[in-house]
């Protein structure tokens, strides 16, 4: 698979990412690079195998809806970068 | 034997029976630290005086008969594990000034055992590579050489217990991050089962393939310190609910006993891997002779998927990490970047300024492989093939106690040998990543020295919640083998 400008420009943006124009190209290529190489996962006979999503037991895990002491806003938003008393700032999201 | 020399068993037995204390070994170690860690870089944070504090409250418990083995030992920790009120960076911009307000399980417990954290090891970025060259702070240098990287991503901790400015450390493997550092440096890594240790407070990379261990001097106190961290933890709902089996006290069985009944498998795949390093062969099979000696039977296995295990990891710990490091918006905790009055912008501009161009680079791949349209083609098969590998881990079991592999197709490169070229750089974790995938447990223990000096280990890996296997034949091997010289002089 290759990956052009211009895709790099639409997934950067899905994920928030701001690629600078001049590194692009560059993104462009390595990406396009380790996907050539992940494309050899189509040569697996996969027909009818399970997906796997990882090693742990496969149960869940339930405990009781019991009360515990909560830590509070002021641990909570202690790493806060911007904060006004228990609310984080943030750019205004509604005009 | 000086204070820098001590395991954590002999440091521990000098402390239980008062012949040392937890103070001095501590004092001696920070000015250890204080004089070589310049040349090193394996520390990004220190707090003194945190840590001589834990080391009076561990003299005052060893006083009063409170004593664990690991009362008043000096311990490092990657600096991706929460430390209350210690900064946690992750070796990345955007927790550059983060601040935890609570510790990891795996913290909690080296504490209430009385452990001295004694400081914060450099890591590639949120544990992305295999070299340490991706941290934001500093480059980490191999003890042995220091033209030489140490292995990534917990190089930091493999340092720091090559160069002896520690008494142990604990790392996290995801792909070989523990195995790969321990074998460049000189040292012993294990990475538990997946399940083993509690991941609470481990800041994420992929989840379902990171697991925390210890990085130590040698195999007996890396299964004191697993014995310690093991456990089921109801704050991480992955965590197994196994029964720990007490590793340390096996070891007296162990040296009663030989590895008679044993039997290795070595994966035909293995062999004819490209671009195994001559120098890493002949040690590799000098390690099959020893076994061989020690009365373990060696026998040709077959893992047929192995060709495809990078592609799949590739896929699976991007698409995880893509989601995972998501968090990191500027609007919670961390770094965030000036930008215009819009809230996109924000979250562009702070990420894009927070995160090195590795850890970009594996946001974008996963976010590409799980958008819209190629979700089946890249994640959904990667997992298919990921089932296909862990059957053939389970078969292979069926018919030995350990899989014997080398750890890294090569000794440590030199800094800056592949930092342009990723694929390369992923290439080399092709004996590691298997563990991760299948959930396994894999140590790494010393095994040679290349002709430049460099050391390297070799590989065992083991069925689920067998690391006893590892430890028994780990140890073993630890006593036969003559590799010269342990720990590198400064």
């Amino acid at each position: 698979m290759k990956i052009s400008k211009d895709e790099v420009e639409k997934i950067a943006h899905l994920a928030r990412l701001e690629i600078h124009e001049s590194k692009k190209e560059k993104m462009a290529e390595q990406l396009s690079h380790i996907l050539q190489y992940i494309d050899k996962l189509k040569d697996v006979d996969v027909e009818g195998v399970k997906l796997s999503s990882g090693a742990a037991f496969m149960n869940n895990v339930l405990r009781n809806d019991e009360l515990e002491v909560s830590p509070g806003p002021l641990v909570t938003l202690a790493n806060a970068p911007q904060r006004d008393e228990d609310f984080y700032i943030v750019p205004r999201v509604v005009k | 034997m000086e204070y820098h020399e001590l395991t954590i068993a002999a440091a521990g037995k000098l402390l239980a029976d008062h012949q040392i204390s937890s103070v001095d070994l501590t004092k001696a170690l920070l000015d250890r630290i204080e004089k070589y860690d310049e040349k090193i870089g394996a520390y990004i944070t220190l707090d003194k005086d945190m840590a001589l504090k834990q080391a009076e409250k561990a003299d005052q418990d060893i006083a009063g008969n409170n004593i664990s083995l690991l009362t008043g030992i000096p311990i490092a920790l990657k600096d991706l594990l929460c430390t209350k009120g210690l900064k946690t960076t992750c070796a990345s911009q955007i927790l550059d000034n983060f601040i935890p307000q609570y510790d990891a399980s795996v913290v909690s417990k080296l504490k209430e055992n009385g452990a001295v954290i004694i400081g914060k090891t450099n890591l590639d970025e949120f544990a992305m590579g295999s070299s340490t060259e991706n941290s934001s702070y500093k480059i980490t240098t191999n003890p042995w050489n220091r033209d030489y990287v140490p292995g990534g991503s917990s190089g930091g901790s493999a340092a720091a217990v090559a160069a002896q400015l520690c008494c142990a450390a604990l790392g996290s493997d995801t792909g070989g991050s523990i195995r790969q550092p321990a074998s460049h440096c000189g040292v012993v890594g294990i990475k538990p089962t997946y399940g083993r240790v509690s991941r609470f407070g481990l800041v994420s990379y992929a989840s379902s393939l990171d697991q925390i261990g210890p990085i130590t001097k040698d195999v007996k106190d890396a299964a004191i310190l697993l014995n310690v961290i093991s456990g089921n933890d109801k704050k991480d709902s992955t965590s197994a609910k196994k029964d720990v089996p007490d590793f340390n006290l096996a070891f007296s069985q162990f040296e009663k006993q030989s590895l008679k009944g044993m039997t290795a498998g070595i994966p035909k795949e293995y062999l004819s891997v490209d671009g195994i390093d001559p120098e890493v062969e002949k040690v590799f099979n000098t390690a099959k002779r020893v076994f061989k000696d020690l009365g373990v039977e060696i026998k040709e296995i077959s893992l047929p998927h192995t060709d495809y295990v990078v592609a799949a990891y590739y896929i699976i710990a991007p698409c995880e990490a893509s989601s995972n490091l998501a968090r990191f918006d500027g609007v919670k905790y961390g770094f965030r970047a000036p930008s215009s009055d819009d809230l996109i912008d924000m979250y562009k501009k702070t990420k894009s300024k927070g995160f090195g161009p590795e850890v970009q680079r594996r946001i974008l791949i996963g976010t590409y492989a799980l958008s819209a349209g190629y979700y089946d083609a890249y994640y959904g098969r990667a997992s298919q093939v990921r089932t296909l590998i862990m059957e053939d881990f389970s078969k292979a079991f069926e018919t030995c106690d350990f899989i014997l592999s080398p750890v890294a197709p090569a000794p440590a490169f030199k800094i800056g040998a592949n930092v342009d070229d990723p694929l390369t750089m992923y290439l080399t974790d092709i004996f590691t990543l298997s563990a991760n995938m299948a959930g396994i447990p894999g140590i790494s223990v010393p095994a040679g020295f290349s002709s430049k000096g460099l050391p390297i280990g070799i590989q065992m890996m083991a069925d689920r919640f067998d690391e006893m296997s590892l430890f028994r034949a780990g140890y073993g091997f630890e006593k036969t083998i003559r590799t010269g010289q342990k720990f590198p002089s400064l």
